[in-house]
């Protein structure tokens, strides 16, 4: 285990995790503790907000691991946040027992009003916390496991597979909006109440499931990262940049990459769950094809294949969104976020973090053969030449 | 026997009236007699005057009887003259028609009982019966078809008679089956050919008729209507299906005009473009801006107005896919999945710079004269307007099937489709081609504007509706080859309608895109997929 750590972390992984476990810590106690309108309290609404860009963080972060590592761009991942998020939504819905506006104890709001005679079999088990949880990790894993089981066998790769996991969330968009689906239609699960027992309404659950947030997020990063530094991780930085010739090293490509992209999934189907009890609602709009790839953006924007990168993207991206959207500049935000895509793949394609450790070494490089140079003098031996 | 000659019997003073009124329409004097019986408020006058206003073929007599039936006709008894009190409010001689300021004050309405109001109803539906538009009776022979109305068999009888044209012919003798099919005393022979001709109608109108007729028949009759009705039945099923590869052609006609230009960039450069949509939607809105211009400036042009913007929607959509390559996708050669983003990203801009130009709603594309209308075929019906669009869709293509395999550019395209460095060692400027390919392609997706600017709400949307189900066409037909787009265009369009009748609109839409998706495994790179080197590259 020792070895696993020492081995994922490096300096910026530990910075990394040192500032998600001080926000994580710092800005709910700081909600909590001091009084309201105190120079240091972050206000509850800010609690939620960010909390949501946590969650965005874990999606990115997820998305990484499978585009920045492995390759495989997949267009589709809002459907496993989302998947996620409805498991966790059933779940705040049975929670709301007979306090709905039909007040019946079994059946939802929705149900009652489009005259289901009964629960649905598959909303059964829902208001057990555990087993919402275990589907929120299973049915988002499952699909992907399917999913990729049988795309990667037959070998889609590339910009078709991009296309048919963008067909797979549009599937998805298309039935959740249907009412006999039996997941409230284009209204989608809300009104929600009860998280554990607790009130989601309430600053003390807010600020809890912040916290929580955070540390998926530091869990979500520390499971990447043992990942990628792995053996495993050679193989599959190995596949992203020449998949053939990995299989014809013996390889079996399609048995990593599924590996890879189910976790993924989890992973995202956890974000999804988190975000749920934080915003309050999860509809249909979560499955459009525009949200998974906007989620692709946030990696681009803060650089694939850095882990620290897409969640540093998913955060200032999304914080710009909120800035520019609720403002007088709000009929540019569209043109600001594709202007974002095309100057970022075109200008800056190792994304913000990559282009700083682009920076970064060869200066950090330069330094360290300066000292090494001058040790050398010092002891009057030449280094001998790396074999090329 | 007997009903047989009573009938007979009853429709021939109708018979020879209207030969005396199609003979001599000049000779108004019994009409006039007619007219003037109503003043003599006398039941037995009124439906006598009635009976002979109504196969007078005077242009009087319809505005006569509604009104009379409305309680508008009024008559002096005094002067024997009749007045209509038109809707308008004003008044004219019954007799002459000419304008009349005032009614006389002894003037009193026209009264009726229940029997003459039969009377006044069946004379008016009677009279459209007569009416000299043909389309007019052939409605109006419709509408009998469907009441089967007992009371106007003789009228249906007369007009059989003196009909001269043959779809009203065809239609008065429907209209005399259903009446005769549902007329207590018909005997069992009129009952059969009632049935026949029923039959050999065969549309959804017979089928109810059919299977609206009460079951105490004689046995030989409800074998007789229990056949037609399964004949009648297997005959709309058969034509629903005639109906649902119609729609799907038609809807394969739109994706494949949607895709084609994607499956170029696509086929050529290995680019997914996903603002192939916004090209789309560029093309929809030339349309707008040159019928704008016309509707302003030259209305007389507007039938034109489709010929004109399909060659500017290629111009403006074609050089914005040339800028668009030049100083974007240039830079992403090789790098696919990064010129997805860009694209993507160009989708957002492009449609927001629309959006903030044009508005978000959704702005009104006039169909021309010759576009609008439909006709009939069997049991369908089919518009102009789609009908075009499969005969355009199929012009570009074979037009660009026949760039591809003559032209010099269609040779390098060709050429760099194969084998890019190849080409290029043989001395094919790629980036040349690149650029003009790209723009072509969009070109098309601008045309293809102009068509879906028909049949669709053009709104900055536009596009996003089209790219999803433009990127299944291009991934089921397969890269390289534009008989693989065509082949995968008709068959999505075709299944999807197919389905939807089964399955519902959406869970149909879910299934094609479930199945595609399934077919992907199968056939990883469509159904005509390149062979050889060039797949790996």
């Amino acid at each position: 285990m020792r070895h696993v750590l020492t081995r994922s972390l490096d300096r910026s992984a530990t910075v990394f995790l040192l500032v998600v476990a001080a926000v994580g810590i710092l800005i709910p106690l700081s909600n909590l503790l001091l009084p309201d309108g105190s120079l240091f309290q972050v206000p509850t609404y800010l609690v939620s907000l960010f909390g949501k860009y946590v969650c965005y963080a874990i999606l990115a972060l997820s998305i990484d691991l499978i585009w920045g590592y492995c390759g495989i761009l997949s267009l589709g991942h809002g459907a496993f946040f989302a998947l996620g998020g409805y498991a966790m939504g059933m779940y705040l819905m049975r929670q709301i027992g007979s306090r709905g506006v039909y007040g019946n104890s079994v059946l939802p709001d929705f149900m009652v009003f489009l005259n289901y005679p009964k629960l649905p079999w598959y909303w059964h088990g829902f208001d057990m916390f555990w087993f919402a949880a275990l589907m929120v990790l299973l049915v988002p894993g499952l699909l992907a496991f399917c999913f990729g089981w049988l795309a990667f066998r037959s070998r889609v790769t590339g910009v078709y597979l991009s296309i048919i996991t963008q067909a797979m969330t549009y599937a998805l968009l298309l039935a959740f909006f249907r009412n006999d689906f039996g997941f409230g239609g284009n209204n989608g699960l809300t009104d929600f109440k009860d998280i554990l027992g607790f009130n989601v309404q309430a600053e003390s659950t807010r600020a809890a499931l912040f916290a929580l947030s955070c540390l998926a997020l530091l869990v979500g990063f520390l499971l990447c990262r043992a990942v990628v530094t792995s053996k495993l991780g050679k193989v599959l930085i190995a596949i992203r940049d020449a998949e053939s010739r990995t299989r014809f090293l013996g390889y079996r490509v399609e048995s990593y990459k599924l590996f890879v992209f189910t976790l993924s999934a989890c992973m995202a189907g956890v974000a999804g769950a988190l975000y749920v009890p934080q915003v309050g609602i999860i509809n249909p709009g979560e499955f459009a094809p525009g949200n998974s790839i906007e989620a692709v953006i946030w990696v681009a924007v803060g650089g694939r294949g850095t882990l620290i990168g897409a969640a540093l993207g998913a955060v200032v991206v999304n914080y710009a969104k909120t800035v520019f959207t609720s403002g007088p500049l709000a009929p540019y935000w569209l043109f600001m976020l594709g202007a974002l895509f095309i100057l970022v793949t075109l200008l800056l394609p190792k994304g913000i973090v990559g282009t700083f450790h682009a920076w970064w070494e060869p200066w950090k490089a330069q330094r360290l053969s300066a000292n090494s140079e001058s040790a050398a003098r010092e002891d009057g031996v030449s280094e001998p030449k790396m074999a090329e | 026997m007997l009903t047989n000659v009573l009938r007979n019997f009853r429709a021939l003073p109708f018979a020879i009236l209207l030969i005396v009124a199609t003979a001599l329409p000049v000779l108004a004097g019994p009409f006039e007699d007619a007219v003037g019986k109503f003043a003599n408020d006398e039941f037995s006058d009124t439906e006598e005057a009635v009976g002979a206003i109504a196969t007078s073929g005077n242009p009087l007599a319809y505005p006569i009887i509604s009104a009379l039936q409305d309680g508008r006709l009024m008559a002096d008894p005094e002067t024997k003259k009749v007045f209509v009190t038109q809707t308008d409010g004003k008044i004219i001689d019954a007799a002459t028609g000419t304008p009349v300021a005032s009614i006389p004050d002894s003037a009193a309405a026209v009264r009726l009982n229940n029997r003459l109001r039969r009377a006044v109803e069946a004379a008016l539906g009677g009279l459209t019966l007569l009416s000299p538009d043909p389309a007019k009776r052939i409605q109006a022979a419709q509408s009998v078809f469907k009441t089967h109305d007992e009371a106007l068999l003789p009228v249906v009888d007369g007009a059989l008679q003196k009909e001269t044209n043959k779809g009203a012919k065809l239609a008065f003798s429907e209209a005399r089956a259903a009446i005769l099919l549902f007329k207590a005393d018909a005997t069992d022979a009129e009952k059969l050919e009632a049935i026949a001709t029923i039959k050999a109608r065969g549309d959804q109108e017979a089928l109810a008729l059919l299977t609206g007729l009460s079951g105490d028949q004689s046995p030989a009759i409800a074998r007789a209507a229990a056949n037609a009705t399964s004949a009648i039945q297997s005959n709309l099923a058969l034509w629903s299906m005639v109906q649902n590869a119609w729609y799907g052609l038609s809807l394969g006609s739109v994706l494949l005009l949607a895709a084609i230009g994607l499956a170029i960039t696509f086929g050529v450069m290995g680019v997914i473009n996903m603002a192939h949509g916004e090209m789309v939607m560029i093309g929809a809105y030339v349309t707008f801006v040159v019928q704008e211009v016309i509707r302003t400036s030259y209305p007389g042009w507007f039938d034109y107005s489709l010929l004109m913007a399909v060659p500017l929607a290629f111009i403006v959509a074609g050089a914005i896919g040339i800028l668009i390559e030049r100083t974007i996708i240039r830079f992403l050669y090789g790098r696919p999945l990064e010129t997805l983003l860009a694209t993507w990203g160009l989708s957002l801009v492009l449609q927001q710079a629309v959006r903030t130009m044009f508005g978000p709603t959704n702005r009104e594309v006039g169909s021309p004269s010759w576009m609008s209308g439909a006709f009939e075929l069997g049991q369908i019906t089919i518009t102009y307007n789609r009908l075009w669009i499969l005969c355009f869709t199929m012009a570009v293509f074979a037009i660009l099937l026949a760039m591809l395999r003559y032209t010099s550019l269609g040779l390098e395209m060709r050429a760099v489709t194969q084998n890019r460095r190849m080409a290029a060692s043989m001395g094919i400027a790629t980036s040349r081609v690149d650029a003009l390919t790209f723009g072509l392609g969009s070109g098309i997706a601008g045309i293809a504007g102009v068509a879906l600017s028909q049949i669709d709400n053009v709104s900055p949307n536009l596009g996003q509706s089209y790219i999803i189900d433009s990127f299944m066409v291009v991934v089921f037909g397969g890269v390289g080859n534009l008989w693989g787009t065509l082949v995968g265009a008709f068959t999505l369009g075709i299944a999807n309608k197919f389905l939807e009748p089964v399955a519902g609109a959406v869970l149909g839409k879910i299934a094609i895109l479930v199945l595609i998706i399934l077919f992907i495994q199968k056939r990883p790179r469509g159904l005509f997929a390149l062979k050889g080197r060039a797949v790996e590259a």
